[in-house]
């Protein structure tokens, strides 16, 4: 077990390497299309001449060599330094602190909606195998994962946050901090939260339910039935406990693609969250030091995560362990 | 495995399990009847072809203003669908924003399968050191969010156009075919059949590309219809965030882009490119289901 968590560890380096070193490497890439481009686009101004753009570029240390810059990038990074934007000279480590809290609020309310909703339909669904109920959310999850983001964010704001519709239940874009006004954040917090839901609700309910199909047939199952116990006692707390390992992994793996993923909600209901920042950079000239910061404290982020979602599920099931 | 159809609530035949072959024959069944959604589903992707072929034949052009803008749909002839808020047809728009689809689907996906697929059948062959590097090079671009990785690659690739979305979401396909080819190549080569052409002593290339290709191939082509509808949702993203096909270039994702401020005035103007992905998407999904189970190894009855 210990040279499996070995070679994880190992396999962790090179990973986290590529990834560091591809978002440094963003002024080649750029320069590869269109050599005039320059990434401190954001700085210039008509007037300038060639040799300003060169002493800007300096500035900032896109001067230097790819490598040397890499590690300049590295060694400030461990102590925390991810550079400053160039078009508000803002720290991008300062942006990151105040902006990841609406992000991260956002994904794990989205996780949890979307828990709450797929658990006990995919028990029922698995319950009614075969029949209406479950050829219904069959149909319904189907549906759904044809529905991105940007669709069911139009559709929502169209049905409950528009005077013309259903009536405005929710104010339709904007937000709150929690720990300013903790009202207006829910508010503002739920309909983006339910338009992330929804594009998770239907893998959740169709894992959960083919692994209950598993467990259904097991002979405790029939045991505890055969004792006269009720139903909904039976699926709940016998058979949903060991069918949900798969979806308890998928969802530490989904609050990490959530994290990243929340950039068109919150691009579209104007909050500002780590993925507003990304495409406002990009929007605003390519800012390039805070489209690398941002991506790469997200991107590396996930790895780690999902590391630790493949060593906590060794640690959990000896199986895995045994492999 | 039993599908169960029974009376009892927990979803237990009264027998017990039934037998495999029962079960087996039950799959079977079900794969030889399409269902009404398959039919409905090819006769929309018929109906999205048809648009990417005859879009120039519509009365109106896409970049010029035909009247008012914001007309109701299902109006008249030739604002069939209204007009944007440029006055613009929407139905011209609909139809050659099916042209980007097409395009931000299929040569993404054909590279990801020609270079997934090459380096996925040599990942498998030869394992070892190869396999490792490919792997961790697959794996670091895996470790990116999509979106994310697309956004940056958008970013570098200023200003966006159709082709340059196009390379980005190719580099987004790549790794996942690698894994898919790799995966299902590796369970071919430990059957008998390659362990012959082995002791025959075929040379690499013959067993990769005569004996292990063909055995992968349905499998990764049934992967690709999901694929594509991936594809479509990705480059509506972008245009949708407004870093994607640049207007007047029509895209579904870019026209709801542009009206979204007007929901309230010309809901339709939002939701018929909305549907039109929707259906477009749903379709691919179905039809990709149908052609997984009907081909991937894991499901069909070795």
């Amino acid at each position: 077990m210990w040279r499996l968590l070995g070679r994880k560890v190992l396999h962790l380096i090179p990973v986290l390497f590529l990834v560091t070193f591809a978002t440094t490497a963003m002024p080649e890439m750029m320069k590869l299309g269109d050599s005039s481009k320059t990434p401190v686009a954001a700085k210039l101004t008509p007037d300038m001449t060639p040799a300003d753009v060169k002493a800007l570029e300096k500035e900032y240390g896109y001067d230097k060599p790819l490598f040397e810059r890499y590690t300049d990038w590295v060694g400030d990074a461990v102590t925390g330094d991810l550079g400053k934007s160039i078009a508000t000279d803002q720290p991008v480590m300062e942006s990151i602190k105040e902006r990841y809290p609406a992000t991260l609020e956002l994904a794990v309310t989205a996780l949890l909606i979307a828990l709450l909703v797929a658990v006990p339909l995919g028990v029922w669904s698995a319950a009614k195998a075969g029949r209406l109920p479950d050829k219904i959310m069959g149909g319904m999850s189907s549906a759904l994962l044809a529905v991105p983001p940007f669709i069911s964010s139009v559709l929502l704001v169209y049905l409950f946050a528009a005077p013309g519709t259903l009536g405005q239940v929710f104010p339709n874009t904007g937000w709150a901090k929690f720990s300013e006004d903790p009202g207006g954040n829910i508010e503002y917090l739920i309909l983006p939260a339910i338009v992330l839901a929804l594009a998770e609700i239907p893998q959740f309910l169709r894992l959960l339910r083919s692994d209950m199909l598993g467990t259904l047939q097991e002979d405790y199952i029939l045991t505890a039935r055969s004792k006269g116990l009720s139903t909904p006692y039976v699926l709940f707390r016998h058979a949903l406990r060991p069918s949900s390992f798969s979806l308890i992994t998928i969802s530490g793996l989904t609050l990490g693609r959530l994290i990243g993923g929340t950039v068109i909600v919150e691009v579209y209901f104007s909050i500002p969250g780590l993925g507003q920042s990304i495409v406002g950079a990009i929007q605003a000239n390519n800012d390039v030091p805070v489209v690398q910061g941002t991506v790469v404290v997200i991107a590396v982020g996930y790895v780690l995560l999902n590391a630790l979602v493949d060593i906590g599920y060794m640690l959990i099931d000896p199986r895995v362990r045994a492999r | 495995m039993s599908l169960v159809e029974t009376e009892n609530s927990l979803g237990l035949t009264e027998s017990g399990v039934e037998s495999p072959g029962e079960a087996a024959a039950e799959i079977k069944a079900k794969k030889k009847r399409p269902g009404i959604l398959w039919y409905l589903s090819l006769g929309w992707i018929g109906i999205v072809i048809l648009m990417v072929l005859f879009a120039d034949l519509l009365p109106a052009e896409y970049d010029k203003p035909i009247g008012e803008s914001h007309l109701a749909p299902f109006q008249s002839w030739p604002e069939f669908l209204g007009t944007d808020y440029l006055g613009r047809s929407t139905l011209t728009r609909i139809a050659l924003g099916a042209r980007t689809s097409l395009i931000v689907a299929t040569v993404p996906v054909a590279l990801g399968i020609l270079i997934g697929g090459l380096l996925g059948l040599a990942s498998a062959y030869f394992r070892g050191t190869v396999e490792a590097i490919v792997d961790i090079v697959a794996d670091a671009l895996l470790a990116f969010p999509p979106l994310l990785l697309l956004l940056m690659l958008a970013s570098a690739f200023k200003p966006p156009s159709v082709w340059n979305i196009t390379a980005g979401l190719a580099v987004l396909a790549v790794p996942g075919f690698y894994r898919l080819t790799k995966a299902n190549a590796i369970a071919q080569s430990k059957r008998e059949y390659v362990v012959v052409a082995r002791a025959m002593g075929a040379k690499p290339g013959r067993i990769m590309f005569r004996e292990l290709m063909p055995n992968t191939v349905a499998v990764i082509l049934s992967y690709a219809v999901i694929v594509m509808a991936v594809m479509i949702v990705a480059e509506g993203s972008l245009s949708f965030l407004g870093v994607g096909v640049p207007d007047p270039e029509p895209s579904w994702g870019g026209m709801v882009f542009k009206e979204k401020d007007a929901l309230e005035d010309a809901p339709g103007q939002v939701f018929i490119p909305c549907a039109v992905l929707f259906l477009t998407v749903f379709s691919l999904n179905v039809i990709g289901d149908r052609l997984r189970a009907k081909f991937d190894v894991r499901e069909s009855n070795l």
